[in-house]
């Protein structure tokens, strides 16, 4: 009779689903970055994840691959519950995850990279690398890829790195593969290869989850398609029952013309006039003028250059030709300092690597780029007259803190970023470059500043916008830069831009510039 | 569809200004609780008063002062995410140039016997320049030809050394003027360490070399798209550093009456853990004279009260090594408290 009750019917251990999420919950301090959310993945299927940045598909993700631990709700494979307290419990379960950012160690080998943590050992306990050297051919040539197993990562470029990753996330012969954005550095044939590589997987009926902003692949790669926005689940179907259309709707929750506060407002003289621009071996030959109250919008692919020209205008990377002129006088800018002497300010692309001070103060974080002119008798800072200057800017951007003694850290994404608008607008900029304003926070705080650009151009600012966003470049652009590869391949006005337009000069080198 | 309501984030008023008490209370706490340790200690031990003896309260400060002036220098050196092992090193080389430039004219072996009875200022300014320079040449190793500072520092730290040596083939400098030993005599070196703390006090909390100092340490390359000249300020920071350590060659040699070539022997390392005890962080960015000035004199109350108890020196150090550890595990604790919160 007791075996009755302890052992359950067969039919229950064969589920239909390979990994399920079920009613996960995560908060960081302030955010609720995930709440009630479903995932389901079938066996021998591409389960594609859409959202807008800050939708919590990454969140998702790590909750999946053991980085975080979900408040509620829990993750199950085989149907069986999962208790993962870190990524080496995942790994051991079957779930392998390929990060956007890169984690191979630069002067480590490809094979040595890859068996990390696995590699083979001889007779006397020492690693075996003859036979590190032949897994990692016989990978290879599972895989297609021609590399040498006993190269140097350092020497790889961005997409090799990306190779190495993928292949590497293939040898745990995991059931569960997590790809985040696989595709930003590559290249369309590597991205080809990458499929072929996908599609062999799919066939051995293994589960993959792919992150990925690009419309077109979704519907080329995947099987089924789940849609995320502010951390709740929106939407799960069949890839053959959904339109890009819809998705885009079902990503922003309305329609996508109503997002961006553009205004028509009188465009000024030229500020800013560049002139065959270039850093060595970086980008070279970019030519453009900004207006006052134009805003300018720079897209292209990760790598094409876009963050080097803003650093280059800043001053943080000085050119190594070409000129800068402003308000027609030329100019040279060799420092962050001197490009805020010319009235120039940088919100940077990386908030946390380049932009905030993590352990100090909102207060302190505000007022940094402002503590000369104006705010200081000799060595002495007026803290009472910066005091008053940043509770106005905080009330101004809205940023939701405690108090201006919090520390920054404690805050949210978007309140994060609002602080730095802050910083720049304390200055009082004319010519304001903006590098990705709006990754990852909030499409609440993503409206507000939005607007908030729109504000200043109205002013009478040269705004130059650069964002992997499209929907946010056309949105919010006067005139689309595109760059590919470190060149200028083509200029297009408000109404001639669409996705398609700046996909095609974004993922070209066209001969148009 | 179309709203976005914000219930993901609590609505806080950003007038509301909240205090927590700050490192320092903590770090005054566990002072208290070492002295009144060793007071009772002492009951039991010597059947004595540790605390009720202003003449050993004072010596224990005298002792930590000098330390003390370069723990300043060193603290603001580890909140731009460097530090300074050269400073013990560089306070030796400093003393034997400042007592061979403060000798008295009846000494007959003098090392410059034309160059005797100098009015005080002129050993002094001597020794805070030549401890300036070595902090100079720290800090252009550091920004110019990018070298870590332990690394750099490290080099400071022999190369002083040998100099301090080979300045008089390793021999003495002494009988010094009276007006120049004036200046290590009696409560003197406390005062001068206290000036300094308040001056460095005012300086990190109040001027724009202060909080460039903090952010260089929260995050360098932050402070560099911000409009900050981290290099430039790096090299000062470390040029004040080492005005500081000369400033405690200067006062060492006053107070001993002599040059030698052996003075300050580990006191960077000293300096260090008064920094690190008193709750600056080896990551940077975090960290006030207030704490440093308590951390030196948690310091000096442990030699204090192990000499009064009687311990031997040895049993000392192996005390000494525990706390500093213990200061830094406190340290990564509170920094991955941060961490999580962030």
């Amino acid at each position: 009779m007791t075996t009755n009750n302890t052992q359950r019917p067969a039919a229950d251990t064969s589920p239909r689903y390979l990994l399920e999420v079920v009613d996960a919950r995560k908060t960081f301090p302030g955010v609720v970055a995930l709440d009630n959310v479903q995932l389901r993945i079938r066996p021998g299927t591409v389960h594609a994840l859409m959202g807008e940045n800050g939708a919590g598909k990454s969140t998702l993700m790590k909750i999946i691959a053991g980085i975080y631990i979900p408040d509620q709700g829990e993750v199950r494979l085989h149907g069986r519950p999962l208790t993962l307290n870190g990524p080496l419990d995942a790994l051991e379960a079957g779930i392998a995850m390929i990060h956007q950012e890169l984690n191979l160690m630069p002067y480590m080998t490809i094979a040595e990279n890859i068996w990390i943590r696995r590699e083979p050992l001889n007779a006397f306990g020492l690693v075996d690398h003859q036979r590190m050297h032949e897994m990692t051919s016989s990978l290879f040539r599972r895989l297609g890829i021609d590399m040498d197993p006993d190269m140097e990562v350092r020497h790889l470029t961005v997409a090799g790195r990306q190779m190495i990753e993928i292949a590497k996330a293939v040898s745990y012969e995991s059931d569960v593969l997590i790809m985040d954005e696989p595709t930003s550095a590559l290249t369309d044939r590597e991205v080809e290869h990458l499929f072929r590589i996908i599609n062999d997987l799919r066939s051995q009926g293994k589960g993959i989850i792919y992150i990925t902003h690009k419309m077109d692949e979704v519907f080329e790669i995947s099987d089924d398609i789940s849609v995320f926005r502010d951390g709740q689940f929106i939407h799960s179907a069949p890839a053959s029952e959904l339109s890009s259309d819809e998705i885009i709707k079902l990503m922003v929750g309305r329609e996508v013309t109503q997002m961006f506060p553009k205004q028509e407002v009188p465009i000024g003289d030229v500020m800013l006039s560049v002139r065959n621009l270039g850093l060595e071996g970086v980008f070279e030959d970019v030519s453009f003028d900004v207006r006052g109250g134009e805003i300018l919008g720079i897209a292209g692919l990760v790598g094409s250059g876009r963050t080097n020209v803003a650093e280059t205008l800043f001053g943080v990377t000085p050119a190594t030709a070409g000129s800068i002129a402003l308000d027609g006088r030329e100019t040279v800018i060799s420092s962050p300092h001197q490009a805020m002497l010319r009235g120039l300010a940088l919100l940077t692309e990386d908030r946390k690597e380049t932009g905030l001070f993590l352990g100090l103060s909102v207060l302190e974080n505000m007022q940094m780029a402002v503590l000369r002119d104006g705010y200081t008798k000799g060595p002495f800072v007026e803290q009472h007259r910066l005091d008053h200057q940043c509770d106005e800017m905080t009330e101004l951007l809205r940023v939701k803190t405690p108090s201006l003694e919090e520390r920054i850290g404690n805050l949210s994404g978007g309140n994060q970023q609002k602080v730095l608008i802050g910083r720049w607008l304390m200055t009082k900029p004319r010519i304001l470059i903006l590098d990705e304003p709006t990754r990852g926070i909030d499409v609440g705080a993503k409206a507000e500043i939005h607007k908030l650009i729109t504000k200043l151009a109205g002013e009478g600012v040269a705004v130059i916008m650069i964002s992997s966003e499209l929907p946010e470049v056309l949105g919010m652009s006067d005139r689309i830069m595109v760059m590919h590869e470190g060149r200028v391949t083509g200029f297009l006005d408000r109404d001639e831009a669409n996705q398609v337009s700046i996909m095609e000069l974004a993922s070209s080198p066209a001969a148009s510039a | 569809m179309t709203t976005t309501t914000d219930k993901t984030h609590e609505v806080v008023t950003p007038k509301a200004r909240r205090k927590k008490l700050p490192t320092e209370v903590s770090i005054l706490i566990v002072l208290i609780g070492i002295a009144v340790l060793f007071e009772i200690l002492g009951w039991i031990v010597r059947g004595d008063s540790f605390l009720m003896n202003p003449q050993r309260l004072l010596i224990m400060i005298l002792q930590m002062s000098i330390i003390g002036i370069i723990a300043i220098g060193v603290t603001q050196i580890i909140i731009t995410g460097g530090i300074d092992l050269s400073s013990g090193s560089v306070l030796a080389l400093t003393a034997m140039v400042t007592a061979s430039l403060a000798q008295s004219s009846d000494y007959m072996r003098a090392v410059y016997p034309a160059l005797t009875d100098l009015p005080w200022l002129i050993p002094l300014a001597a020794g805070m320049l030549v401890g300036a320079l070595c902090g100079l040449v720290n800090g252009a190793l550091i920004s110019f030809a990018v070298i870590p500072p332990f690394i750099a520092t490290l080099g400071m730290m022999v190369s002083a050394r040998g100099l301090a040596r080979a300045y008089t083939d390793g021999q003495p400098v002494s009988m010094l003027t009276e007006q120049f030993t004036w200046i290590g005599s009696g409560a003197n070196p406390v005062i001068i360490f206290l000036a300094v703390a308040v001056l460095f006090h005012i300086a990190l909390k109040h001027t724009r070399y202060g909080k460039y100092t903090y952010a260089i340490g929260a995050n360098p390359q932050a402070a560099r798209v911000s409009g900050i000249n981290v290099r430039r300020h790096l090299v000062l920071v470390y040029t004040i550093g080492g005005l500081l350590a000369g400033l405690a060659g200067v006062v060492a040699s006053a107070r001993a009456g002599t040059g030698q070539a052996g003075m300050g022997l580990m006191y960077e390392l000293d300096a260090i853990a008064a920094a690190v005890i008193g709750g600056t962080s080896l990551a940077g960015g975090v960290g006030r004279i207030t704490g440093t000035v308590i951390g030196a004199l948690i310091l000096g109350v442990m030699l204090s009260g192990f000499t009064f108890l009687g311990v031997d020196a040895y049993y000392q150090d192996i005390v000494k090594g525990a706390i500093i550890v213990a200061a830094v595990i406190t340290d990564q604790y509170r920094q991955r408290k941060r961490n999580k919160t962030a």
